[in-house]
């Protein structure tokens, strides 16, 4: 049932694909020694790859949006690893649990407040700021931005537990 | 007939008649090679001339084009080398636009269209384009700097009969100023409006009468600060829009507000081009199903907010798209999508879009394969990506003979083969053997003197070569100055080509716009030589730590090597505007 988690994503490797073996010896380009160590953050090429600096000045206000988010791990019962999101992307109850979907390859279906995500063998629950497990889309928006510590995608007996206790 | 006597029968013409027939030669190139004919010919061809381009700024001067072309209407300039747009040419380098408008403007020349491209624009050259052309009709600034929202004031208040206003991916600082509001009410010629690339909001009411009241504006693109709100709006009032721009497209897909944007968009049936959304909200997207059916082009390489299973299902209903730009996050399964819809694509460019991290989310040989197989009027492509195989390579190759334009970059400059480990020489051989129609050229990964050799003996169309990191000796790039007859602008960095290479024929950059080489081998010593014997071609070396020393000692010795050089074929000299770190040989 995790193979559509997709996890070769974050699979770490060491060395970029394909390895140095038959790298001619020259003095122009950087060391071969480079292939060899895991993947650090991008050699620092002036210019390279060749994006126009209008282009790049872009993505960086983007990431600097980013930066000054509100991110919560998210977990996912199951799965070996947790992603973090930032919450302040979204404008909506909708918007969020798209993202959750597309992030988890899952679908967790349509929130009624009688029945929360029936249909669904998922349910996202958060940790509000009492250390509560809530399920998510009771409370306004707003509220659920300010008080959501932890997101939770649970499964199986537990989900359900949770939404008929709603 | 030939050319003799067919010219001796033209010249009976009288001169009117030479003037008609030259105005079905629209291309600047056709009209160069008419005025090499004879001097009846050049004659004519100089005082009919209305368009002129030129390549290079400090190829020529403002005097010498008002000279010749006393009725010039429209210009069109480049001013910094291509390498300017990844930060390797320092601030100040130059390409003012100023003299180029005072000339005119002191000359009396009824100037109606600006092109800039590259340029350094400040707001007085604004200023002063505004108040000296009353027929001003169209700016374009492309990747140009130096200006504000003031200079963009001048331009609105004063040029009544503006039609068009297209900035691109420029840097303008934005002070907030009320630009938009400076055009006046009686300005109602708009036909197109383009500042996606301001970073300030504008006067929104502005904005909605300025649409309101231009009923020939088709194209405008917005830029993020403009609310999802008052695209609706404005969209009621242009539905004769036919490319727009979006501003922020994110909003409550369940509010009335959107509802109304959706029958907004249903209602523009004219749109064919489509792009920004800087900041959106992937359930909003399906408004603009409806006319993505018609779309021709489409840029979404600005909304890294767009999830790979939103922009395929988006993607699905563009059967008609024959321009996509995306980013990467499109993954290979995305791009098989878009080969198996996109079947009228003809230029593809897929960017990067972790440009600081540690990328795992681009694409790779697959999705250009694809691409190719799936596209046969695919011709141009930009492809940014992990990495890529030889035999990828030769069969995109195979696929597509077409190409004009194929620039690949790997993210890593010198990735090899990712299967057999070999060097990329052998894939990109191919291409240029394959694609006889190859007018413009960018290579990356693993390569060496051999892919040169390819390049030389098969790319004869070949006009622009771009070269980082690759080749091992000066014989790469001998092969390409000796076997690409046809090359206008060759740009090389961090390879090992040094004056050998550079000095073996040297009257061949006479028949090229330019040169540029920096990281490489050439030294001082060979670069003077290179000046000493062409007059006709500017030198330029780049020193930028030795600023402030002026011509210090060790950077007078002739056995040093040269960090930037730039050299291109010139009628006026060295330049005089060339700053301390710019030193003409």
């Amino acid at each position: 049932m995790l193979s559509h988690l997709n996890l070769e994503a974050t699979e770490l490797r060491l060395g970029l694909p394909g390895s140095i073996d038959d790298v001619p010896s020259n003095n122009k380009r950087p060391s071969p020694e480079d292939h060899q160590t895991p993947p650090a953050p991008k050699a620092q090429i002036v210019g390279w790859p060749p994006v126009k600096s209008y282009r790049k000045s872009t993505a960086a206000a983007k990431n600097e949006e980013a930066e000054s988010g509100m991110y919560v791990k998210v977990s996912m019962d199951g799965a070996p690893y947790l992603r973090k999101i930032d919450i302040r992307l979204y404008n909506g109850y909708s918007h969020l649990l798209t993202a959750l979907e597309d992030m988890f390859k899952l679908s967790i279906g349509e929130y009624s407040e009688r029945e929360g995500y029936k249909g669904s063998e998922y349910a996202p629950a958060y940790e509000d700021k009492d250390g509560d497990l809530m399920l998510v889309g009771d409370v306004p928006w707003e509220m659920f931005m300010s008080s959501c510590k932890r997101l939770r995608i649970m499964r199986g007996a537990d989900a359900r537990g949770l939404a008929s206790a709603q | 007939m030939c050319l003799f006597q067919f010219q001796s029968v033209m010249n009976y013409f009288p001169e009117e008649v030479l003037e008609h027939v030259f105005d079905f030669l629209t291309s600047h190139r056709d009209r160069n090679t008419v005025s090499l004919v004879c001097k009846s010919w050049y004659s004519v061809e100089r005082f009919s001339r209305e368009k002129v381009f030129i390549g290079n700024c400090y190829a020529v001067n403002p005097e010498r084009l008002i000279a010749r072309f006393p009725r010039l209407r429209s210009l069109t300039l480049k001013g910094k080398p291509h390498f300017a747009d990844f930060n390797l040419v320092p601030d100040g380098w130059g390409g003012h636009v100023y003299p180029w408008i005072e000339a005119m403007a002191k000359s009396g020349i009824n100037l109606e269209e600006l092109k800039l491209k590259r340029m350094v624009v400040s707001d007085e050259s604004l200023e002063l384009l505004a108040k000296s052309f009353p027929n001003f009709k169209s700016l374009v600034l492309v990747s140009c700097e130096g200006f504000t929202t003031v200079g963009l004031a001048a331009i609105a208040s004063n040029c009544r009969f503006l039609r068009e206003l297209d900035l691109q991916e420029n840097e303008v600082d934005d002070l907030k100023g009320k630009w938009l509001s400076c055009f006046p009410e009686s300005c109602t010629s708009l036909v197109s409006l383009n500042f996606a690339c301001l970073k300030g909001e504008v006067n929104v009411v502005a904005l909605e009468r300025l649409v309101a009241r231009c009923p020939n504006l088709r194209s405008l693109r917005l830029n993020h600060t403009v609310p999802l709100e008052v695209l609706q709006k404005i969209l009621v009032r242009a539905p004769q829009l036919s490319d727009l721009g979006t501003g922020s497209f994110t909003h409550d897909p369940d509010s009335e507000t959107f509802i109304k944007l959706k029958n907004a968009m249903k209602n523009c049936h004219s749109i064919r081009s489509l792009s920004g959304f800087l900041d959106v909200n992937g359930r909003c997207l399906p408004a603009i199903y409806p006319i993505c059916i018609s779309l021709t082009s489409l840029n979404l390489s600005y909304a890294p907010g767009i999830f790979s299973n939103e922009l395929i299902k988006l993607i699905c209903h563009c059967k008609k798209i024959e321009r996509l730009w995306i980013l990467d996050t499109i993954g290979d399964k995305g791009l098989g999508v878009v080969a198996n819809t996109c079947k009228e694509l003809q230029e593809l460019r897929v960017f990067p879009s972790d440009l600081y991290g540690v990328g795992n989310t681009a694409v790779t040989e697959e999705g250009l394969v694809a691409i190719s197989a799936g596209c046969p009027k695919l011709n141009s492509i930009l492809y940014f990506c992990q990495q890529m195989t030889n035999a990828a390579l030769i069969t995109v190759a195979k696929n597509c003979p077409n190409f004009i334009r194929f620039r690949l970059c790997t993210l890593d400059p010198i990735v090899p083969d990712a299967v057999t480990n070999q060097p990329l020489d052998e894939g990109f051989g191919a291409i240029v053997q394959s694609c006889k129609r190859l007018t413009r050229l960018s290579v990356s990964g693993l390569l060496t003197d051999q892919v040169f050799l390819y390049i030389g003996m098969y790319a004869e169309q070949l006009e622009m070569l771009s070269i980082a990191f690759a080749g091992d000796s000066d014989k790469g790039m001998l092969y390409v100055l000796n076997g690409c007859k046809k090359l206008k602008k060759l740009e090389i960095r961090d390879s090992p080509f040094g004056n050998m290479a550079l000095l073996s024929d040297m009257g061949k950059y006479e028949t090229m716009r330019s040169l540029w080489m920096s990281s490489c081998e050439v030294t001082l010593g060979g670069c003077k030589t290179l000046a000493e014997k062409m007059p006709w071609l500017n030198v330029e070396i780049i020193n930028e730590h030795e600023a402030g020393e002026g011509e210090g000692e060790a950077s007078c010795d002739d056995r040093h090597r040269v960090e930037k050089m730039y050299l291109y074929r010139t009628l006026v000299g060295p330049r005089k505007d060339a700053p301390d770190f710019v030193w003409t040989l």
